[in-house]
């Protein structure tokens, strides 16, 4: 019998054992993601398991969801006033709080809020049924878990969350007007002219296609959290804890590289009107 | 011990006139990373047999009822059940098999979101072959004969005590009418009268619906009472490299006479020289 070589405890291997651990990782969530992947468009999960995850995700956010918005608008607002007030630019404001908010805090700042509502919830739950053999028994009675528990939640993100992005980008818009126009006296006219003529329908839909990207990566990684948990009530906190750190660097990423995407796919089918930065 | 007649596809050969059992565990070794659970297992169990399991914590007891109804896979060995190996079915076909199972869970593993009633009926539900009417019959009965009355039906989990929860964990697994009842240490964490209870259920059930059933237990009461076939599991911690990891096959009537100073130092309950060795690992 081969024994085993002893772990490396210096930088190489240490480095060495973080990156493999985290390609492990990786390929553990890719396989889990078409797993899920192959289930959803083998069969569709029953009503009975959509409606309440559609409630939860969807209605019972919608209050936080707003606050978030709200308090962004305002807060943009109230940081740009000065620089814009100064070079005598005070009704551009609604421009650069709509495009903000529209284009990247709005989606952005709302999934981060649901990464940490949402998917760390979505963890614990999975995690604790892992650890009482709940998902266990749902694979004894002939039902397969993917399906039964993880499509429900993958839907309810991906379509919800765009949703729930508008409405943020709405009480965003509407806090960082009420700031404009009602705290530092802004003609409302002209800060609400420009605002509708700076933001595009491209800024619009991009605003609302990155939130279903945001959507799969907290379904994905807080179901795939939830379901490996380790045992006990430890690894139902750590599977919160990095569904929710794991979604926002996932969340991260992929804003950056879809912006990246978006720009370079505007360039090419709007050439003459030069690169979105 | 009939041997499962020789094959490559897995199928049951249809000429072959030895009844094969209806559970095999062929050349079994399980490790979970570089733990060792189980190591060159060979156990057969037969139809309308109830075998008890027995052993000390970690000797791989819930591994085994896992591996027998595929929720895990052996890292090296065949699990046949029925004469189909288990690693060669599909998703599709895995799942079929497995409802012909019942599994009663440690910790009952009841659904928290859903009343007794939902989770009764749950798999009769997602199979879909009954009528709302015969579904409700069905859990009534089933119900009604691990001895819970219908106002429990509107229940969640979290409202019933240990013994209702088992209970009704029995009555979930009982609902699909399986072939093969599979008890997880199914008296743990329960007072004598209940685990008396538990006993005699099974026995009723034993009566009632003709089955397989494999019980793994610690419990030396629940063995001697239920039993038709006694296997104890020893901790391959504590065995060297050529030593089997079962260390009695045989009858109750048989365990009684075993004279390995391991099998009676559990069957008699007794610590010996158990706290001496915890005590100098430290543990």
């Amino acid at each position: 019998m081969a024994t085993a070589t002893r772990p490396r405890t210096d930088v190489i291997g240490v480095v060495g054992a973080v990156a493999q651990n985290a390609l492990n990782n990786l390929g553990d969530v890719a396989l889990f993601a078409g797993q899920m992947l192959a289930w959803l468009f083998r069969r569709a999960p029953c009503r009975g398991t959509m409606i309440p995850n559609f409630y939860y995700v969807g209605v019972r956010s919608v209050p936080v969801v707003a606050i978030t918005g709200t308090f962004i608008g305002m807060v943009l607002a109230v940081q740009s006033y000065s620089q814009f007030h100064s070079l005598g630019l005070d009704s551009r404001l609604g421009s650069i709080i709509n495009i903000s908010l529209i284009r990247e805090l709005g989606p952005v700042l709302a999934a981060t809020m649901l990464a940490g509502r949402v998917g760390s919830a979505m963890a614990a739950e999975l995690a604790t049924m892992r650890i009482t053999d709940q998902i266990d028994a749902l694979a004894c009675l002939g039902v397969n878990p993917v399906h039964y528990l993880v499509v429900p939640r993958f839907l309810a993100c991906v379509l919800l969350i765009p949703l729930l992005t508008i409405i943020a980008n709405f009480m965003g818009v509407m806090g960082g007007g009420l700031v404009c126009t009602k705290v530092y006296e802004i003609d409302a006219h002209h800060y609400w002219t420009h605002a509708r003529d700076y933001v595009g329908m491209w800024d619009i839909w991009m605003g609302l296609i990155k939130p279903m990207f945001f959507g799969s990566v907290i379904a994905i990684v807080s179901c795939h959290r939830g379901f490996n948990s380790s045992a006990g009530a430890e690894g139902v906190g750590r599977a919160a804890t990095q569904a929710f750190v794991t979604s926002f660097i996932g969340i991260l990423v992929l804003d950056f590289f879809l912006g990246m995407f978006f720009n370079t796919l505007y360039d090419r089918i709007w050439p003459a009107t030069g690169a979105r930065l | 011990m009939s041997s499962a007649p020789k094959q490559e596809s897995g199928t049951p050969h249809p000429s072959s006139l030895i009844p094969h059992p209806l559970i095999r565990l062929e050349q079994i070794s399980v490790q979970f990373g570089g733990q060792a659970v189980l190591r060159d297992i060979n156990l057969d169990v037969k139809r309308g047999q109830t075998l008890v399991v027995i052993g000390e914590s970690g000797c791989g007891k819930t591994v085994l009822l896992k591996l027998m109804i595929g929720l895990l896979r052996p890292t090296r060995g065949r699990v046949f059940f029925d004469g189909r190996d288990l690693a060669e079915l599909g998703d599709r076909e895995l799942t079929q098999q497995r409802l012909r199972f019942g599994f009663l869970f440690q910790g009952a593993a009841l659904f928290d979101s859903l009343t007794v009633f939902e989770n009764v009926a749950f798999s009769l539900r997602e199979q879909g072959a009954l009528d709302k009417e015969a579904i409700r019959e069905r859990v009534k009965q089933r119900l009604l004969e691990v001895g819970l009355p219908p106002e429990v039906e509107r229940k969640k989990p979290a409202e019933l005590s240990g013994g209702m929860k088992k209970r009704v964990g029995l009555a979930r697994a009982l609902a699909i009418e399986p072939e093969v009842m599979l008890y997880d240490e199914p008296t743990t964490g329960l007072d004598p009268i209940m685990s008396d209870v538990i006993n005699e259920l099974i026995l009723q059930t034993r009566r009632q619906h003709p089955m397989t059933s494999i019980v793994v237990t610690h419990d030396m009461k629940t063995a001697q009472k239920v039993a038709d076939r006694i296997v104890m599991f020893y901790p391959l911690s504590r065995l060297g490299a050529d030593e089997p990891q079962i260390l009695f096959s045989g009858s109750p009537a048989e365990l009684e006479h075993c004279q390995d100073m391991r099998v009676r130092q559990f069957v008699e309950g007794e610590a010996r020289e158990r706290l001496v060795e915890l005590a100098r690992d430290g543990k």
